[in-house]
């Protein structure tokens, strides 16, 4: 694959390998954060926590869209399912997502909820247009990366005057989120951030410079290829070495300065910014989500459906996705790590998505105590 | 002399016609059904004398009898490189191989829903004659049943099969010992991917066909060469990750494997890369995994490879012990994971 | 934390969707997100649309920097 197994090539690997291990400074330890969880599970999936040096910690952050969607807006999107009768369209990642009751949105399918996985934003403006007769929802999440097809099916939903569809918006900004990781009071130390490879192709490296110099942190945007990452640690441990604390653009054969203007405005039109949202584990944050403007207001479903109202409900108890969720603690950290909670019987949502902290180290990361044989 | 005049029964109109419930009750349709579209597609002696069982022989002196059972509710029902039938058969047949038998009859049992189109039906039992015959092995007694629309998928198939198995040839999942080479017969993922492929939303084209195939021929040549093979399995449902989990924990012991030398076709990676998923858990069904005494790996492999169905046969790994049964892997990076049991159901993913 | 491939575009088709291949693989996306995409270009896709034209000069001088000797560090 073009672009992608060149990135992904071994030799070059281990090359990188030994510049990290020559920057990394024995007498230090470089504790980063990969914000992003396509880099926390590109870093399992790769192997390349085995390949750190030992003094080079990666910590987890909460750039997972699934991990940080509140429990209530799951209940929401369950609700219009089992009790509107709607078609409700979902990201695969969303599906297994515990909620309240121990429910889930494929537990609403198997009790009879007409729950559909889509691949694509445009897979539920489809099942819209074929199904006139049914109201359709769309669940969407994600952050600047997913909000732009979400923007574009309403538009065209708009063009084709549908009326039986609307959308249930659940997209976040990661720039607030990063604040917030930066702010915490007793925060988790961080020497720098690896920042997130498609948001960045979306918003561009530009929005990252406040952040960089209000907190006084090198951010390196890198993208998703394990050369990437590696290439991103690297210039993130010079940065540090240096004093450095600028926005450094690794990915630049997708990223640029301004980003895709297209994109930004397309969202920008459909969309705008909540005075406040919810976020798992960061708690409400202001100005960090988007809602779908008035002058679309009919593909609101959260206006379609008023009497369904947003609750917040706590975390199981036993549940730290929360204290992971800012770094603040491990996933090994979790009574119920790898106990009660499994990928297969998940508690909180950062063992349900893939690139989830806590599933990142049941599938890969809890064996790092192993004596390995390779 | 009265002359009975044999009662006109309409023809089954295989082109047009719908199965309805009528078909499973037992009376006159259902004989029909069973006469024209799986006793014709089917034809054995068995078959042809239309008793409730068929009579087998005894396995000669020095064999066993081996039995195994599979369902089969795929969906959709045709898809790039087989059938719901086809897959059936191949599947059972399969089963059979893995534990070194010669597979030689097979039941097989339907389960229609009212309303499926007779031509689908007809493509299916044609798909499966062609198979079995092809497999040497043959369909020798059955059942009908249909349940009301919307209480089936168009068609469930049950396959039961019996076979025999020589000597004291035992591949069993709990024989793995440290040291043992394991063996891969050809490329991950094809079913799995073929299957997704025709998925509702996921759509996307390619040349990417299921792997369904009959294995025994493959095992029979493997068992001639005389190696020490401890460990036989296909590995379905799951992807490969899945079955080795399966063997480590059976037989005690790690594995150490190298993802280089696992072999997957590029569009299958590619396909995957789009979905998110990994080819490890990726379902197949046209493929096995063998664990031999190391001494014997060589000479395993170069018997595979003269094989058309392992031309692509690698060692993949190797088997160590561990207490805790993990499966390790060196990744093509260089660096190293686990490759652990399949959590939950793998789902495209959009993050 | 998106799952986004780089893809070639190998056909334009209406209503703003094109054709993109990956490895043999094809799928028809969106390219309501971006402008001036052409046959031959390649895209970053991300479930179902494309998000920004990939610079393959950019990408080639990655490369490069990858090779950049340790003891140049």
């Amino acid at each position: 694959m073009k672009y992608v197994d060149e990135f992904r090539d071994g030799a070059l690997a281990q090359n990188l390998t030994d510049s990290i291990a020559l920057q990394a400074q024995q007498s230090r330890t470089y504790r980063l954060m990969e914000f992003c969880g396509g880099h926390t599970h590109a870093l399992s999936r790769y192997g390349l926590l085995g390949i750190l040096p030992a003094n080079v910690q990666m910590i987890h952050g909460p750039g997972c869209p699934v991990c940080v969607l509140p429990i209530g807006r799951v209940d929401l999107a369950i609700r219009l399912a089992m009790e509107k009768d709607v078609i409700l369209c979902s990201y695969g990642d969303c599906l297994r997502v515990p909620a309240s009751d121990q429910m889930s949105l494929l537990k609403a399918k198997t009790r009879g909820g007409d729950v559909r996985m889509v691949y694509s934003a445009l897979d539920a403006l489809k099942i819209a247009m074929n199904n006139p007769a049914r109201q359709v929802v769309f669940f969407a999440i994600g952050f600047e990366t997913t909000t732009p097809p979400t923007a574009s099916i309403i538009r065209q939903a708009r063009a084709n005057g549908l009326t039986n569809f609307s959308v249930l918006c659940n997209h976040v900004l990661t720039l607030p989120a990063m604040e917030a990781i930066l702010t915490q009071p007793g925060g988790v130390p961080l020497q720098g951030l690896v920042g997130p490879a498609h948001v960045s192709t979306v918003i561009g490296s530009q929005p990252y410079q406040y952040i960089a110099k209000r907190f006084n942190k090198p951010i390196v945007i890198s993208g998703f290829e394990p050369l990437d990452l590696l290439q991103g640690i690297l210039m993130l441990l010079r940065q540090v070495n240096e004093n450095r604390a600028e926005v450094e653009n690794e990915f630049t054969r997708a990223v640029t300065l301004a980003g895709n203007r297209k994109a930004q405005a397309l969202v920008d039109e459909v969309f705008e910014v909540r005075d406040s949202f919810e976020w798992r584990g960061l708690g409400s944050l202001p100005f960090s989500g988007l809602k779908i403007r008035v002058a679309f207001a009919e593909f609101d479903a959260e206006l379609r459906y008023p009497d369904l109202i947003y609750t917040n409900v706590p975390d199981h108890k036993a549940c730290e996705c929360s204290a992971i969720l800012r770094g603040e603690k491990r996933p090994q950290d979790c009574k119920i790590f790898g106990t009660i909670c499994t990928p297969d019987n998940p508690i909180g949502s950062c063992m349900v998505s893939s690139e989830g902290a806590c599933a990142a180290h049941y599938t890969y990361g809890r064996f790092s105590e192993v004596k390995w044989a390779l | 002399m009265n002359k009975i005049k044999s009662v006109y029964v309409r023809p089954l109109d295989i082109k047009h016609g719908r199965v309805d419930m009528s078909h499973g009750s037992g009376g006159r349709a259902s004989a029909q059904l069973t006469e024209v579209v799986f006793a014709a597609a089917f034809d054995n002696e068995y078959l042809q004398q239309g008793n409730d069982g068929a009579v087998l022989p005894l396995p000669p002196a020095n064999s066993r009898l081996v039995m195994s059972t599979d369902a089969h509710v795929v969906s959709p029902l045709f898809f790039p490189g087989g059938d719901i039938g086809s897959l059936s058969v191949h599947g059972t047949v399969n089963d059979l191989a893995m534990m070194g038998a010669h597979p030689l009859w097979l039941s097989a049992s339907f389960i229609l829903e009212e309303g499926f189109a007779l031509y689908d039906l007809q493509r299916i039992v044609s798909s499966m004659a062609q198979v079995a015959k092809a497999a040497g092995v043959a369909i020798v007694t059955g059942d009908t049943k249909v349940v009301e629309r919307g209480k089936g998928d168009g068609v469930y198939i049950s396959t039961t099969g019996v076979g025999y198995v020589q000597g004291s040839i035992s591949p069993s999942g709990d024989r793995a010992r440290a040291g043992d080479a394991i063996l891969l017969s050809g490329t991950i993922g094809d079913h799995g991917m073929a299957i997704m492929s025709q998925r509702e939303g996921l759509q996307f084209e390619s040349a990417i066909e299921s792997d369904s195939a009959a294995l025994h021929e493959l095992v029979a040549v493997m068992l001639a060469t005389g190696a020490d093979i401890h460990v036989l399995r296909d590995p379905t449902r799951g992807g490969l990750a899945t079955t080795l989990n399966e063997i480590a924990r059976q037989s005690g012991v790690g594995m150490v494997l190298n993802e280089n030398n696992i072999p997957v076709h590029r569009q299958v990676v590619a396909a995957c890369e789009f979905l998110g998923l990994d080819p490890l858990y990726v379902a197949n069904e046209g493929k096995l995994i063998a664990i031999c005494a190391d001494a014997d790996a060589a000479k395993l492999l170069d018997a595979m490879r003269t094989h058309p169905l392992a031309l692509s046969a690698a060692v993949i790994g190797t088997v160590i012990a561990d207490d805790a049964c993990f499966v390790q892997m060196k990744t093509k990076l260089g660096g190293r994971r686990m490759v652990d049991w399949l959590n939950g159901d793998q789902l495209p993913r959009i993050c | 934390m998106c799952l986004a491939i780089p893809a070639c575009i190998v056909e334009l088709l209406p209503d703003d969707m094109a054709r993109i291949e990956l490895d043999g693989v094809r799928k028809e996306i969106s390219l309501s997100l971006i402008q001036g995409a052409r046959v031959g270009d390649y895209v970053i896709v991300h479930v179902g649309y494309a998000l920004q034209l990939l610079d393959p000069e950019e990408a080639a001088q990655t490369l490069a920097l990858f090779a950049e000797l340790a003891s140049q560090t």
